[in-house]
């Protein structure tokens, strides 16, 4: 029993507890992809950078925050400084849709053209931040470390293997539930957010019914906006930021919305989801696992993983091809272009 | 004779450089229903579309109570108090009946549950599924939505582009019933039908249309009664 227990510990703490923190984060990323491919018809390249752009506002707010002596300990002070990051972000994005993107909706491009104008933008807010805040490591996370450290956690339950849960993973569970509930309540229940189901529903009948698009798109913006920036900081938090790992988690936010369905949000979390566990188990080695599983003497002698960390991007690459595949339209079906 | 409610007069025009409508004249008076029939391709929608702004015309005018509207968009006539069901595409799938009700009042500030309410009770199977995605609904429960989300606007005018597309007889007649219940409370109505023959029964006026120009214009039972429109539109 101890042993069952044992092995059930060393998974939860190394595959579960991140596994759930890392799906949150990807799942908040592919909400955001999932709006903006719902609404404005087109797949934003953009949106990694969008949310580097977010976290690196946050993390100089956070760093004046602290040079100031304010402090919310136990919790990170990037907490404080994210409605910043988002007020910027979203002046940011507007500013994009107003002198690009609003071109190009205006003469009713094909959503692949502006599919390419949105790497243009990526690569100018790629620069933009690498450009700010410089290409390196920035550290930005404070607070209390730990909800519960591995030491605690073998004294509090005289077991052989710890299980700690960081703060950052913690937040990042809870704000991202916060997050999708307020992203809800929004779409379900508001005028506002009916009408923007609406225009990407029928356009043309929202339209016939007196529903302003210009309005519906930037609304969109500010939305995919919060949602970029309180993805890139939680992401942050846990992790640590660097201008490149967002241009990388491209790939997992894309294929999270894909396999969940591009353009249906409950979609996008369940692709987060998909995607952060398959990551995070298929380059796991289980070997640990396994041992306490095992009649002593029939322990596995190799790692037993899979795939070395190196190819945790194949894994993304694999489920989105293997979906589109067999199910293109994905999990939840989502909108056809 | 004065002007009637809705006056599209000797509208010519097309989407392109051709023109499709060559002097088209279509007009309504409160409270009537209107009934354009025409073999296909005559070009019934595209006059539909022409009176409601989602066409250029090169020449003729749209009148609406008096006012001059030919150079309005749809969605200014839709504050003038002009509804449109289009053929196709013509509700919100993915919303519930009532979200699209809720959708069809976008326009309005006011309190409009008393609207709905009558929108329910003209349609009562509507109230019944009220929770459930439009989407998923019947055909012909479709197009009572696609209906009712047009009425929220209260609109003085309401044009119906085939109504009746794609649902079973029993069910058409019932939609035919309620649309003349419509018409009953003051509101013009304007629509293209391809069941010439039940359509015209109902309609206090009737327009054939031939190649975008009116080939004959009379009340709904003169024209059912002509043996010309009989022969060649109607079947014998």
């Amino acid at each position: 029993m101890t042993d069952f227990l044992n092995a059930f510990i060393v998974l939860a703490n190394f595959v579960l507890v991140p596994g759930i923190a890392y799906g949150s984060q990807l799942a908040l990323g592919a909400l955001g992809v999932t709006l903006i491919f719902a609404i404005l018809r087109f797949t934003n390249i953009a949106h990694g950078d969008t949310m580097a752009f977010g976290a690196m506002i946050t993390i100089f707010v956070t760093w004046a925050l602290q040079a100031a002596g304010v402090s919310i300990d136990p919790l990170p002070t990037a907490l404080l400084a994210l409605p910043v990051g988002i007020a910027a972000t979203a002046v940011l994005v507007l500013a994009t849709d107003r002198f690009v993107y609003q071109f190009y909706r205006k003469q009713k491009v094909e959503p692949v053209m502006l599919l390419i104008v949105s790497v243009g933008v990526m690569f100018v807010m790629n620069g933009l931040v690498r450009f700010i805040i410089g290409p390196d490591d920035q550290r930005f996370t404070d607070g209390e470390r730990f909800i519960i450290s591995s030491r605690t956690f073998k004294e509090m339950t005289g077991l052989a293997e710890g299980l700690a849960i960081k703060t950052t993973q913690g937040i990042t569970v809870v704000t991202a539930i916060l997050t999708v509930a307020a992203l809800f309540w929004f779409l379900n229940r508001t005028r506002m957010g009916k009408s923007m189901r609406a225009y990407s529903d029928n356009e043309d009948l929202a339209l016939l019914s007196g529903i302003n698009p210009e309005r519906v798109v930037a609304v969109t913006w500010v939305i995919v906006a919060a949602l970029a920036t309180i993805a890139g900081v939680l992401y942050g938090l846990d992790k640590s930021f660097k201008p490149f790992t967002y241009f990388h988690l491209l790939l997992p936010v894309f294929a999270a919305a894909i396999v969940g369905g591009l353009g249906n949000p409950l979609g996008a979390i369940a692709g987060g989801f998909v995607i952060a566990f398959s990551e995070v188990t298929l380059t796991y080695a289980f070997k640990r696992v396994i041992g306490y599983l095992v009649p002593e003497g029939m322990e596995p002698s190799g790692l037993v993983q899979l795939l070395a960390t190196d190819y945790k991007f194949a894994v993304s690459f694999a489920i989105l091809v293997i979906v589109l595949l067999f199910k293109p339209t994905g999990l939840f079906a989502g909108k056809n272009t | 004779m004065s002007t009637p409610f809705l006056n599209a007069d000797s509208m010519t025009g097309g989407y392109g450089a051709a023109d499709i409508l060559h002097g088209c004249t279509l007009s309504v008076d409160k409270g009537q229903i209107a009934v354009i029939v025409g073999p296909n391709g005559a070009g019934k929608s595209t006059a539909m579309k022409a009176v409601f702004g989602m066409l250029n015309l090169r020449e003729g005018k749209v009148t609406l109570g008096g006012q001059d509207i030919t150079h309005l968009s749809p969605q200014q006539r839709v504050h003038l108090g002009m509804g449109f069901v289009p053929q196709t595409h013509n509700i919100f799938t993915s919303m519930t009946v009532q979200e699209n009700l809720e959708m069809g009042a976008f326009i309005r500030t006011d309190d409009f549950r008393g609207t709905m309410d009558q929108v329910f009770e003209l349609f009562p199977i509507l109230h019944e599924k009220r929770n459930q995605a439009a989407g998923e609904l019947s055909g012909g429960q479709r197009q009572q939505v696609a209906v009712g989300r047009a009425l929220m606007t209260k609109p003085t005018v309401l044009m119906l582009d085939e109504p009746t597309a794609g649902v079973s007889p029993i069910v058409m007649d019932e939609l035919f019933d309620r649309i003349i219940e419509v018409a009953r409370t003051g509101i013009s109505i304007l629509m293209v039908e391809q069941n010439a023959r039940q359509a015209l029964e109902i309609a206090d006026k009737g327009y054939v249309l031939v190649q975008g120009r009116n080939r004959y214009t009379d009340t709904g039972a003169a024209l059912l009664a002509d043996p010309d429109v009989r022969k060649s539109f109607l079947g014998g």
